[in-house]
C-alpha cells in the first residue's frame, strides 16, 4: 500500500521515472523518524521558537504579549545585573572547565601510567571511582552537603579551622559577598573533576605504549613524557572535555539555587538563575526570554567552535599516524 | 630501592586527594546519626556516641520521603525506557536507513541536545498549563524523554552506522521486513550500548533540577532532588535535619554508583569521543 503511494509520488514528482531502484526502500526508513521528529517539534522546536519570539515582546505571562522589537536586548546592554551574571559565568568556566581539565589531565596521567603500572590497575580503578563519585550525586544534594559544611556557625570547615588553631581564618563562606563566588567555585571543582578524569583515562588507553617505552629509554622523565606524549596524544579528548564542561558551566543552575540563591546581593548570580528569577519571580517573561536567548546563542557558538577544534585535532592525529 | 621509595609519595598524594573527595560523604553519614543535643555539644567533628536514627525517621515522615522516592523511580524509569525506544527508532533511520539529509537531521538532534533548558522552560511551563499537564509527572516524563533521546540518537546513530551491513542484507533476503530486522537483529546486537543509555538516562533524569522544580509544585509529585533542593532553599532545616536530608539524598546515588560503576565509566568515554 505505502509502496504504491510512494511510487506514484515519485513518478509524477520527478522527471526520471526509472530512477534508482535501490532508493525507494531506503527512503521508507524515514517513517521510523516520524515519532522522533514530532516529539522534538513539540517539546523543543516549538518552545524554543516561542521563547525567541517572546524575547521581542513585553509580556507578563498572561494576556497577549506586546511587540517591542529589540527593546529587551537594548535594556540588557545597560543592565549591570546582566553583565555581572555573565562575568560570574566566566568564573564558572574556570571552576568547571579550566581547573578540572588541568587537574584531570595530571591525575589521569598519574593514575594511568604511574599508579596503574606500579600498583596495579585495581588501585587505579578504586582511586578513579573516588574522584568520580560526586558526579553521580544530584546537584541539589551536593548543595545541601556543602552548604552545611560551609555554614558560618557549627559548619564543618570552620570547626576544622578552629580545631587546628586557625580560628582567625573562619569565614561566612557562602554569606560573604567577597567570598561566596569563590566558595561556589570550589564546590563546582569538587563536583566536576571526575568527568575529565574518566574521559582522559579512557583516552590514554588508545595511546601506543611503545611511545612511552621509547621515551623512557631516551631518559625522558615523567613530566617530559606527560608534556610531549600524553598531552598531544589526547588532544581530541581535551577539546571535547573543555567544550562540554564550558557548556555545563554556562548552564549551571541547581548549585547556585541551593547554595546561595544568587546572593548575597547578586554576588553569585548566573545567567540561568537570572533568567529563572526574571521568569518566575518578577514575571517579566519577555526580558527573561531575552536573557535565555543570549545564553543560547553563546552556547551554540561555543559548541560549534569546540566541534571544529575536535575534528581538526582528530584529523591531525590521523595525519601523523598515516 | 630508590625508585620504590620515590613511588610512594605520589601514591600517598593521590590517596589524600581521593580522601578529600569522599570525606564530605563520611562527615554527612557521621552527623546524620547524632542526636541534636549531641551535635550542639560536640559539633560536627566528633564521632557519634551512639546510633540515633530518629532524625532520619523524622525527616522521612515530615517530607514523605517514600513518596518522593516513588516519584523519582517512576519518572526516571519511564524516561529511561521511552527515551531509549525513541533513540533506537531515530538512530535506525539515520544510522542504518541512511535516509537522505541524515547529516542535517543528526545536526538537528545534536543542537537540540546543546540547547539550555532555560530557553525552553517558560514555553514548556505555559504550554503544559494550556494542555492541563502542569504539575503532573507525565509532563516531566514527556519532556525528558525527548531531551535525553537527543543524546541517545546522536550516540546510537554513530554506533549503528558501523553496523555490519551483510547481516541486515541477509535478513532482508530471508524476507524479514524492517520492523523484524530492527527488533530481532539490530536491537539485540546493540544491547551493550542500549544498556549504557538506560543507565545514563535513569541517573541523569534522577538528578535533573530546573525543569522538575518548575513543573512539579505539589508535594505528591515532587522528585527527591526537587524536594531536597526546595527544603534547602527555604533555609528551614536545623543541622540534624540537614544531615538526614543529605544522607537520604546521597544513598540512592551511592547505590546507583556501586551497581553501575562499570557501565558509567565506560559509557562516559564512549559518549565523549563518538
Amino acid at each position: 500500500m505505502t509502496v504504491t503511494v510512494e511510487r506514484g509520488g515519485r513518478v509524477t514528482g520527478k522527471h526520471d521515472p526509472t530512477g534508482n531502484p535501490r532508493r525507494r526502500p531506503r527512503d521508507s526508513y524515514a517513517l521510523f523518524l516520524l515519532p522522533g521528529v514530532l516529539a522534538f517539534l513539540t517539546v523543543i522546536v516549538v518552545p524554543f521558537l516561542m521563547n525567541t519570539g517572546v524575547s521581542f515582546t513585553d509580556w507578563e505571562g498572561v494576556g497577549s504579549p506586546d511587540w517591542t522589537g529589540l527593546a529587551n536586548y537594548r535594556e540588557l546592554l545597560d543592565d549591570s545585573e546582566f553583565w555581572a551574571s555573565f562575568r560570574h559565568s566566566l568564573f564558572m568556566v574556570v571552576a568547571m572547565a579550566a581547573v578540572p581539565t588541568a587537574i584531570g589531565l595530571v591525575l589521569a596521567a598519574a593514575l594511568f601510567d604511574y599508579v596503574g603500572k606500579h600498583f596495579g590497575s585495581r588501585v587505579a580503578a578504586v582511586l578513579r571511582a573516588c574522584f568520580y563519585l560526586p558526579q553521580v550525586l544530584p546537584i541539589a544534594v551536593a548543595g545541601i552537603v556543602w552548604s552545611w559544611i560551609l555554614a558560618p556557625e557549627n559548619g564543618t570547615l570552620n570547626e576544622l579551622l578552629a580545631a587546628v588553631g586557625l580560628s582567625s581564618w573562619q569565614r561566612d563562606w557562602l554569606g560573604d559577598p567577597d567570598l561566596a563566588l569563590y566558595s561556589v567555585m570550589g564546590v563546582m571543582v569538587w563536583v566536576q573533576i571526575g568527568f575529565p578524569l574518566v574521559v582522559f583515562m579512557a583516552g590514554l588507553q588508545r595511546v601506543d605504549p611503545q611511545l612511552y617505552e621509547a621515551a623512557e629509554l631516551d631518559g625522558a622523565g615523567w613530566w617530559r613524557r606527560f608534556w610531549h606524549i600524553t598531552l598531544p596524544q589526547i588532544r581530541p579528548e581535551t577539546y571535547v572535555v573543555l567544550t562540554w564542561c564550558s557548556i555545563a558551566a554556562l548552564k549551571v543552575f541547581g548549585a547556585v539555587y541551593v547554595l546561595t540563591k544568587g546572593g548575597p546581593g547578586g554576588a553569585t548570580n548566573v545567567p540561568s538563575y537570572f533568567s529563572f528569577t526574571t521568569f518566575f519571580e518578577k514575571t517579566q517573561v519577555g526580558y527573561g526570554a531575552a536573557i535565555s536567548t543570549v545564553l543560547t546563542v553563546i552556547i551554540l557558538a561555543l559548541s560549534l567552535i569546540g566541534l571544529k577544534l575536535q575534528t581538526r585535532a582528530e584529523d591531525e592525529e590521523e595525519g601523523t599516524r598515516a | 630501592m630508590t625508585t620504590a621509595l620515590r613511588r610512594y609519595p605520589v601514591l600517598v598524594a593521590l590517596c589524600i586527594a581521593a580522601l578529600f573527595m569522599i570525606v564530605p560523604f563520611a562527615i554527612v553519614a557521621v552527623n546524620a546519626v547524632k542526636s541534636p543535643t549531641e551535635y550542639a555539644q560536640n559539633g560536627p567533628l566528633s564521632l557519634p556516641e551512639g546510633l540515633y536514627l530518629d532524625g532520619i525517621k523524622d525527616f522521612w515522615e515530615r517530607v514523605d520521603f517514600g513518596q518522593k522516592l516513588v516519584n523519582s523511580v517512576l519518572i526516571s524509569g519511564a524516561v529511561a525506557v521511552l527515551a531509549v525506544v525513541l533513540s533506537v527508532l531515530n538512530a535506525y533511520a539515520i544510522g542504518i536507513g541512511r535516509i537522505k539529509g541524515r547529516t542535517w537531521v543528526l545536526a538537528f538532534f545534536v543542537l537540540a541536545n546543546m540547547l539550555p533548558q532555560e530557553a525552553l522552560v517558560y514555553p514548556i511551563y505555559y504550554l503544559s498549563k494550556e494542555a492541563g499537564l502542569y504539575d503532573t509527572r507525565l509532563s516531566v516524563i514527556i519532556v525528558f524523554t525527548v531531551i535525553q533521546a537527543a543524546f541517545g540518537t546522536y550516540l546510537l546513530s554513530s554506533v549503528l552506522s558501523r553496523f555490519p551491513r551483510e547481516i541486515i542484507e541477509a535478513a532482508r533476503i530471508d524476507g524479514a521486513n524492517k520492523w523484524q530486522v530492527l527488533w530481532r537483529i539490530v536491537v539485540p546486537v546493540s544491547r551493550p550500548t542500549i544498556g549504557v543509555l538506560l543507565v545514563f538516562f535513569f541517573i541523569w533524569t534522577w538528578n535533573e533540577f530546573l525543569l522538575p522544580l518548575v513543573m512539579l509544585i505539589s508535594n505528591d509529585n515532587q522528585t527527591v532532588s526537587v524536594a531536597l533542593g526546595v527544603l534547602q532553599g527555604q533555609r528551614l532545616m536545623d543541622a540534624t535535619m540537614t544531615n538526614a536530608a543529605a544522607l537520604l539524598g546521597v544513598l540512592p546515588a551511592l547505590v546507583f554508583f556501586l551497581v553501575f560503576q562499570r557501565t558509567l565509566t565506560r559509557g562516559i568515554a564512549a559518549g565523549a569521543v563518538k
